[in-house]
């Protein structure tokens, strides 16, 4: 059997599910949650890849393009906040992080 | 029958780098396997020919966004023994959900999706076509407007960055311009009259 759409959907699929289980194991840490979720947009950006390949529609690879952008530009603010939250704390855990009293 | 096995070997490249990203104890090591499921992804979507996505994935991704990780995660001193606490005890937990997710979406893709004749891989693309061409070419007359909104949301992104992460340290040196301006020569110079001292 060759390679069709499904094995990449499918490789998507475990690449989604291994990050939202590190963002379940992982929840204290900051840093790894922001890692777990780049993860989760490069499954997402899989699925637009192989629907767009498999379609023929560049659409799909647009969408990628923007996604890049806007995940970037997250990353980026995010960083500054962690940055931010540790000089404030001197902590990145997630459960020192109780000053709203959520 | 050589672009199955590449699929395969780096298929399994990423997923054992995306479980490496999840359960490395140090966050150097996450940053590190997350830049090499990221490089392995980029050989992926080449085989899926999208071949400017895959250089941007490298180029921005890699060469941008993971060392800025790689910066902070270096710049940060983090006391992991603390972080690492109650990890066995939500991994159960965290594992179960994962198979759950990752059941439904196999039983979608595997079982409703018979009939649905997307199994078969298109012609590979003349070897004269420019797969950045075709991009720009939708990109700057269909996408045109989303792109400039992408533009001014990476300003956005820029200022917040530098706005969030910018110290204003007490006891600073510097110019108030304003201050400078407004001055007039009454407040600086005073004229003060006195006698003319006498020699004894």
């Amino acid at each position: 059997m060759s390679i069709g759409l499904t094995h990449y959907l499918l490789l998507s699929a475990i690449l989604f599910s291994i990050s939202v289980a590190g963002i379940f194991i992982n929840r204290k840490n900051v840093i790894v949650l922001l890692m777990c979720i780049e993860l989760m947009v490069l499954a997402v950006n899989f699925n637009f890849i192989a629907f767009s390949h498999y379609l023929g529609d560049l659409s799909g690879q647009i969408f990628v393009f923007f996604i890049l952008t806007v995940a970037a530009a997250e990353s980026a603010i995010g960083l500054a906040i962690l940055i931010l939250l540790f000089r404030n704390r001197s902590s990145i855990n997630v459960e020192d992080m109780d000053g709203m009293r959520g | 029958m050589f672009q199955d096995i590449l699929f395969y070997w780096i298929a399994f490249v990423v997923v054992v780098a995306a479980l490496g990203v999840i359960s490395a104890r140090n966050p150097i090591h996450s940053v590190m396997f997350l830049v090499l499921a990221f490089v392995s992804s980029a050989v992926l979507w080449m085989l899926l020919e999208a071949e400017f996505l895959a250089i941007v994935l490298v180029l921005v991704y890699v060469g941008a966004v993971m060392v800025l990780f790689l910066f902070v995660v270096m710049m940060l001193d983090i006391n992991i023994q603390r972080l690492r606490e109650g990890l066995t005890r939500y991994a159960p937990l965290g594992i179960g959900v994962a198979l759950v997710v990752i059941l439904e979406i196999a039983h979608v893709v595997w079982f409703k999706a018979q009939g649905f004749s997307l199994g078969v891989a298109p012609e590979p693309a003349p070897a004269d076509y420019s797969n950045t061409e075709a991009l720009g070419a939708v990109l700057y007359t269909e996408y045109v407007y989303p792109l400039e909104l992408a533009a001014v949301l990476l300003l956005v992104a820029i200022i917040a960055a530098i706005a969030l992460t910018m110290r204003r340290r007490p006891g600073l040196k510097k110019q108030d311009i304003a201050k400078q301006i407004a001055v007039r020569a009454e407040d600086r110079v005073r004229l003060v009259k006195m006698k003319t001292e006498k020699d004894q």
